[in-house]
């Protein structure tokens, strides 16, 4: 049996769905930003997989540019995200995400 | 070969991502979540993209995985565990009904001759994508050139962003 695009795109879709839920599901803020790290890897191999069966001659690879700006965000991301919940963290001790309220009304 | 490569490969990045959600000690986690990153990269080599497999090891697993671990190890949390909290079983209904949908989709879509593309299939031996990669970046007419500097200052914009929100504000 050989690999075809379905597999990389169902083994995305399965990466996506757990990071989906620990995003939703957890209340760690930096096991939250884990997760969304985790689903961002999953597009990125469904961009890649797109890339290399859509089109093949290695010629044209414009799918690994979209997955190198996608990595480019998410380091920017991971470091703006992990500087906030350390800034969280100093003012009310704690990283749980039900604790940070300030800005409820 | 590339099969084997690939199931073994599939299998442990989601054993590890469940891990990442499921574990109770968080820098476990965290350690499980640097594999799934490998991991990755190792797809990324099957899919005979040399240059992003690189990358991601040295972005993700290197830096982002030393990062997070940082972050763990400041905000000490430690014993608090890797709780969930009240939205436990919708936001499970939620992302099965999302995998449902998306499998439902990749499934009943016709691929045609994509999915079994011959070219795309048999893994070209000795070419690397490094240099097709500069030229669909850099490429006068059809290159990224204007979106590469502007991730540049986005990068400069989130080092500052980084700086300003956890220097000490005391110490000011």
């Amino acid at each position: 049996m050989h690999l075809g695009i379905e597999h990389y795109l169902i083994l995305s879709a399965v990466m996506f769905s757990i990071g989906l839920y620990g995003a939703l599901a957890k209340r760690n803020a930096v096991v939250i930003l884990m997760c969304i790290e985790i689903m961002l890897n999953a597009v990125n191999i469904a961009i890649v997989a797109f890339s290399r069966y859509v089109v093949p001659d290695v010629v044209l690879l414009t799918g690994h540019v979209f997955a190198i700006f996608v990595m480019t965000v998410a380091a920017a991301e991971a470091a703006v995200g992990l500087a906030i919940i350390i800034s969280i963290y100093r003012s009310r001790q704690s990283v749980d995400v039900e604790q940070a309220d300030l800005m409820k009304g | 070969m590339i099969e084997l490569a690939f199931w073994v490969l599939a299998l442990i990045m989601v054993g590890a991502a469940m891990a990442v959600v499921l574990l109770r000690n968080i820098f476990r986690a965290a350690l499980l979540l640097v594999l799934c990153f490998f991991t990755v990269a190792g797809i990324y080599i099957t899919l005979n993209a040399d240059f992003l497999a690189a990358v991601q090891v040295l972005i993700y697993a290197g830096a982002i995985g030393i990062l997070l671990i940082f972050a763990i190890m400041l905000t000490r949390d430690l014993h608090e565990g890797n709780p969930f909290n009240r939205l436990k079983v919708p936001a499970l209904v939620i992302s099965l009904l999302v995998l449902t949908t998306m499998i439902g989709v990749i499934v009943g879509t016709d691929w045609g001759g994509i999915s079994s593309n011959p070219q795309a299939v048999e893994m070209p031996v000795d070419e690397s994508t490094t240099s097709y990669v500069a030229t669909a970046l850099f490429d006068q007419d059809k290159g990224f050139v204007l979106p590469f500097e502007i991730a540049s200052v986005l990068l400069l914009a989130a080092l500052i962003g980084a700086v300003v929100l956890v220097q000490d504000r005391d110490r000011r």
